[in-house]
């Protein structure tokens, strides 16, 4: 992006820049997440939504419950093979562009739970951006990992259809 | 009007004579082993006649390689009084062999025992005879082993995969 302030050409000035670094400078601001929470962490999760973390300094507060409308999904919480057919369908209700944040160990490698039912680690189904660990992280842990998928948008950004 | 304890396990006692097998206290609660194929008369009877009109709990062991026969059911049966006193529970169990473990289903005299039932089954395998809608409660219902099993391995996640993926392959159809 670059500002043209030359009063030669049209007084207030404009800003030049591409279809792409407009709609991800856009897109990192405005991140919508889909709460995808199914235990414990999922109360962590609330508390950054909530005033005091108050995640809505980050443009991201507008939690959606439909997946039609989302393109951030946090997941967090224990995720078990039943659960999971359930979790990979809303990611692909989902429209693109669309980024994943995995919350907590149970989701980043099925934390405490080594068990039948619980799968270890929701990247065996789902592509992860970025891990957070902790049981459960703290609200700043989080909050960092929004800041994190809104660097990789800056960065990488992703393709305007 | 308080009621009385000892009399109600003595009057469990006179009613069947063959299908008490053995009580036992411990730290003040009171453990009836019972003839598991005389369950539902002995429970509808302690409903009916003592007026035990609620299934605490409804849950099953495995004890595999310490006892034999190798399950035991286990009922938390309660009677409401208006004292404290009369707040009174009572455990009973009933064991069942390994070969094709079945026990009849008490869904008829408490409601609640429905899906209690479906979780033990869904757990250990048991069946109950009678139940209206024996089906698997947690696990995925095309699920194959019993994971409270003592002979299953807790960490064996090949059967949730499985399901998993069948649901997956569902999805997309
Ligand atoms: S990581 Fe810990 S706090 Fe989070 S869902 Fe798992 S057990 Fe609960």
């Amino acid at each position: 992006m670059g500002v043209n302030a030359d009063p030669l050409l049209g007084g207030e000035g404009f800003l030049t820049t591409t279809i792409e670094t407009l709609a991800n400078w856009g897109r990192k601001n405005s991140l919508w997440p889909m709460p995808f929470g199914t235990a414990c962490c999922a109360i962590e999760m609330m508390g950054v939504f909530a005033s005091r973390y108050d995640l809505s300094r980050f443009g991201a507060e507008v939690a959606r419950f439909s997946p039609r409308q989302a393109d951030l999904m946090i997941v967090s919480g224990t995720i078990t093979y039943k659960m999971a057919s359930v979790c990979r369908r809303i990611y692909d209700q989902m429209p693109e562009p669309k980024w994943v944040i995995a919350m907590g160990s149970c989701t980043c490698g099925g934390g405490p739970f080594d068990s039948y039912a619980v799968v270890q680690g929701i990247d065996e189904f789902l592509p992860v951006d970025v891990y957070v660990g902790g049981c459960p992280p703290r609200p700043e842990a989080l909050i960092d990992a929004v800041m994190k998928i809104q660097k990789k948008i800056e960065m990488k950004g992703a393709p305007v259809v | 009007m308080s009621f009385d304890f000892e009399q109600a396990v003595s009057l469990l006692k006179t009613e069947f004579p063959q299908d008490i097998l053995d009580t036992k206290e411990y730290r003040g609660e009171t453990t009836v082993f019972v003839n598991s194929e005389k369950i539902a008369s002995i429970c509808g009877y302690l409903k009916n006649n003592l007026d035990f009109t609620f299934l605490a709990d409804l849950t099953a062991v495995d004890y595999l390689e310490i006892k034999s026969p190798r399950y035991e059911v286990v009922y938390h049966v309660h009677r409401f009084g208006v004292d404290c006193e009369e707040n009174i529970r009572i455990r009973l169990k009933a064991k069942i062999s390994d070969k094709e473990p079945t026990i009849d289903s008490v869904v008829s005299i408490w409601a609640t025992a429905d899906w209690l039932e479906r979780e033990i089954y869904d757990m250990f395998g048991i069946e109950f005879a009678g139940h209206p809608d024996l089906r698997r409660i947690l696990m995925p219902e095309d699920y194959g082993p019993f994971p409270l099993r003592k002979d299953f391995d807790v960490r064996n996640r090949e059967a949730s995969k499985e399901s998993f993926e069948k649901a997956l392959e569902e999805d997309t159809d």
